[in-house]
């Protein structure tokens, strides 16, 4: 059973870097439920003032559920978005396990980047990353 | 302590190697750009390791202060001493023992070969700035040996 169902990362400039998702008939739809989650994630990481210290989290947290499934969103300190789509019928997974997957993922993309053979703003072909999102897609809860 | 003289030898020798390899007679602008390119990538992926546990930042002062504080103590086991602004984009960060020069004597007999031994941290700070989301330009001035400043222009978009 998948866990997750898509999972997009894009660059500072909002163009995607990395796509992966489940094989299905809507994964178009899928595509652009996280586009239009972007909005949201502008939105959140453009709050100034109030609020200041919950926002100041690099974890999003939920973007905006419908009623099939649930979007999580995460930003880096250099505004690499990651974006992830859930099952909503999935309710044993908890905030803090979304937590530390998107840490999982950002530490992943901290050892892309680091690498001096990718050169940043490129799409991500790194084998690592690659089967770190899978064995996280699959893992069974 | 064995790992800061290891960082220092090997900056050294790159120095030593651009410069070879930009052969002799052509003024050293292009070797200066090319460590100051090199300084640039390894100052993105630097940040990107170093932010990663860190809360976002408020705004481009806090960006500031972390380079000077965080950034600076990992890279130069030391904090930069004095860090002034002109709250329009200019910033000036001061180092009274600046690491890479330390062991040059101090005085001004070799202050000309100076800016060979700055460009890669320039060019740190600058990559540093900009995958954190603040374009600018960074230059460096000595005037006695040790010591350095860093004058960070932000670029508006």
């Amino acid at each position: 059973m998948y866990v997750i169902i898509c999972m997009h990362c894009f660059c500072p400039q909002n163009y995607p870097l990395y796509i992966r998702s489940v094989p299905s008939q809507s994964e178009l739809k899928f595509h652009y439920t996280v586009h239009t989650s972007l909005d949201v994630v502008e939105e959140k990481i453009s709050t100034v003032g109030k609020a200041m210290a919950e926002q100041r989290e690099l974890y999003l947290g939920l973007l905006y559920p419908t009623e099939d499934y649930k979007v999580y969103g995460y930003v880096t300190n250099s505004k690499v978005k990651f974006v992830i789509v859930v099952d909503s019928s999935n309710t044993s997974l908890r905030d803090n396990e979304i937590r530390s997957m998107f840490r999982k993922l950002h530490n992943s993309f901290t050892d892309v980047m680091c690498n001096p053979f990718y050169n940043p703003g490129d799409p991500i072909q790194s084998k690592a990353f690659d089967s770190m999102v899978s064995a996280m897609m699959v893992q069974s809860s | 302590m064995a790992d800061e003289a290891l960082f220092q030898f090997l900056h050294n020798e790159v120095i030593q190697y651009v410069n070879s390899a930009e052969s002799g007679d052509t003024e050293n602008g292009r070797c200066v750009s090319k460590l100051e390119n090199m300084g640039f990538r390894v100052g993105q992926g630097l940040v990107e390791r170093f932010t990663k546990d860190t809360a976002r930042f408020k705004d481009e002062l806090d960006v500031m202060k972390f380079i000077c504080k965080d950034f600076w103590t990992c890279v130069f086991k030391k904090q930069i001493d004095n860090l002034r602004t002109n709250h329009q984009g200019i910033y000036v960060l001061q180092d009274n023992k600046f690491r890479l020069l330390n062991q040059l004597s101090a005085g001004k007999q070799y202050l000309d070969h100076a800016p060979k031994y700055l460009a890669f941290t320039c060019g740190l700070v600058r990559g540093g700035l900009s995958n954190l989301g603040v374009k600018s330009i960074v230059t460096a001035e000595v005037s006695v040996m040790p010591a350095c400043k860093f004058q960070v222009m932000i670029q508006k978009m």
